[in-house]
């Protein structure tokens, strides 16, 4: 088995640990982080992999949540075809908002997806008669997925993890496809991939839907969680917070965003109950890992791991000097 | 006459006021080894970027074997048969060499839009892209990242590359530029066992390896085609020893 396997087997092993270890609250603090996970994951597929930043993700997470919340309660479907339908509308949305974001990118991409963000958060805020505005939406009850009951806070952990680690494995599988190196390629050298008979446009703009997919998975996972569905979820601060744990736990990699999940979920709810100003202790922290681990915290763990492993012969014996040639070979 | 290779007739683009290519004309047969030369900005690169579609020309035509191409997006012009080297080279330094050249048989491969098997467990590709490398002389050094190697590999698996595509027409652009002399023998000596179904057209300042390749030669000035014609044509032209080997 791959390195990769067994560490995504250990990291699955531990996580199904957590709600025989630690009580509820802590469990239930657990399947928020999963959320959130899941959201920075589909994120990264097109910041870290793609290269394309975007400001708006939260509306395809709140588009879906929305959806099958007013499926269930307005509409009175059941709670699967409620579910298929507001992955199918989700991820629709993702298709059309890609078509017009993708029109540009760098800056004018980020814009883009942070006008059509403040779009959806106008909708869920001021069309009252579809989304009940700022009150927000009541989602009655879990779903009962093949008749388990996931209404307890450690079977609903449980419920979370599977889902999480199947969009995992489907995330890494597209990732180490043919597809995946595709993606990575148009980041690095769109010109080149063209030169190389590569649809760019094409390519980014599947990987656009397919993260706005994963997004409104994660969505449904969070008003299974709460239970209640507000502005809140499709506003920029939610685009910003998943942004921010896609970067800080490093995008380009696949356990980064779920890091940067733990970090940012961790401090926002355990820091805000000793620290009162815990935006500000969030901003510290990214300045932080920014300043000393640039491309965040699991590629700097990796190379901090890979410095302290490596004996020290060659800084004893070679040439002063010598072991800033890789640094400096990476450089050109 | 047989079908062109490659046909550009009356090709101009103006960047403003300014006249990159001005009534640019040329007809390459196939298999033939053309080398363009003329001094910086006279407009040899733009127009590249003009044959490939990186770059939209006001007026003119550019046909592939008898195939009008200049209204194609680049991808299919490249389906179509088209390959390219750049001068300033455009690699994907954080991958290995193996890889860059898998991104390249990709390119003109339908599973491309594979976003399910392992592109690891692809070894068929895979050793594709070793006998692309062993061709250029790389062979043994597939498993390095591009960042790792020196400049003078880059420059092979830049054309290792283009090779890969099995191109019916390769664009060379300053293929030995930032070379050494050994190495620029080493390449040259790559050009030449390029097969013959393979029509290359070669901007390229290096005098002795480009006029020893060329059969062909056209000497653009200020975007405009001032001589053309074999090579001892071209090099006893007055106009050229003025324009260019300033004489």
């Amino acid at each position: 088995m791959s390195r990769t396997g067994l560490a995504f087997l250990l990291g699955l092993g531990a996580a199904a640990l957590v709600p025989f270890i630690l009580n509820d609250f802590f469990t239930n603090l657990a399947s928020q982080i999963i959320c959130y996970a899941l959201f920075a994951v589909s994120l990264n597929l097109i910041v870290g992999y793609g290269g394309m930043t975007s400001l708006g993700h939260a509306a395809y997470f709140g588009i879906a949540a929305y959806a099958v919340t007013w499926c269930v309660t307005v509409a009175g479907m059941d709670q699967l075809s409620a579910a298929i339908c507001a992955l199918l509308l989700a991820t629709a949305t993702a298709a059309v908002f890609g078509v017009l974001a993708l029109r540009a990118s760098g800056l004018s991409f980020l814009m883009i997806t942070l006008a059509l963000g403040q779009i959806v958060w106008g909708v869920a805020y001021r069309w009252v008669g579809l989304t009940q505005g700022e009150t927000g939406m009541r989602f009655p009850a879990r779903p009962q997925p093949l008749g388990f009951n996931i209404e307890g806070a450690r079977s609903f952990y449980f419920f979370s993890l599977i889902i999480f680690a199947v969009s995992l494995y489907f995330v890494w599988r597209v990732v180490n496809s043919p597809f995946g190196a595709a993606l990575r390629g148009s980041k690095d050298q769109p010109r080149r991939m063209r030169m190389l008979g590569h649809n760019v446009w094409m390519i980014r703009w599947i990987a656009f839907v397919m993260s706005g997919f994963w997004a409104a998975v994660a969505g449904l996972l969070f008003v299974y969680f709460q239970k209640f569905v507000s502005p809140y979820v499709v506003s920029l601060q939610q685009s910003a917070e998943v942004l921010l744990m896609s970067i800080l736990g490093g995008a380009s990699t696949l356990a980064g965003p779920v890091v940067g999940a733990v970090v940012v979920t961790l401090v926002k709810n355990v820091a805000s109950t000793y620290v009162e100003r815990w935006n500000a202790l969030l901003g510290l922290i990214f300045i932080v890992a920014v300043m000393f681990m640039p491309h965040g915290l699991v590629p700097g763990c990796q190379a901090l791991w890979a410095r302290m492993r490596r004996p020290r012969p060659a800084k004893l014996a070679g040439p002063p000097g010598q072991g800033q040639a890789p640094s400096a070979e990476h450089a050109s | 006459m047989s079908v062109a290779a490659l046909e550009i007739s009356g090709l101009t683009k103006r960047f403003g006021g300014l006249v990159v290519t001005r009534d640019v004309s040329m007809r390459i047969a196939p298999g033939e080894r053309r080398l363009i030369i003329g001094p910086n900005g006279a407009g040899k690169t733009t127009l590249f970027n003009q044959i490939t579609g990186d770059l939209r020309p006001d007026t003119g035509s550019i046909r592939m074997f008898g195939e009008e191409i200049s209204a194609l997006k680049t991808r299919h012009r490249v389906a179509r048969g088209l390959s390219r080297t750049y001068q300033i080279l455009t690699l994907f330094p954080q991958e290995t060499l193996l890889h860059n050249v898998v991104l390249s048989l990709l390119g003109l491969r339908f599973e491309r839009w594979d976003p399910w098997s392992l592109l690891a467990k692809r070894s068929d590709l895979f050793d594709l892209a070793q006998e692309s490398l062993q061709q250029v002389g790389l062979g043994s050094s597939g498993r390095r990242r591009v960042a790792e190697t020196s400049y003078g590999e880059r420059r092979r698996l830049e054309l290792a590359m283009a090779l890969a595509q099995k191109p019916k027409v390769l664009l060379l652009d300053e293929p030995l530029a930032g070379l050494s002399p050994e190495e620029r023998n080493g390449i040259s000596a790559l050009f030449a066992a390029i097969p013959r179904d393979v029509t290359i057209i070669m901007i390229e300042h290096d005098m002795d390896v480009a006029l020893a390749f060329a059969e062909q030669i056209t000497v653009l000035h200020f975007g405009q085609v001032i001589v053309e014609g074999t090579r001892s044509e071209v090099v006893s032209d007055p106009r050229t020893r003025e324009i260019y080997l300033g004489e």
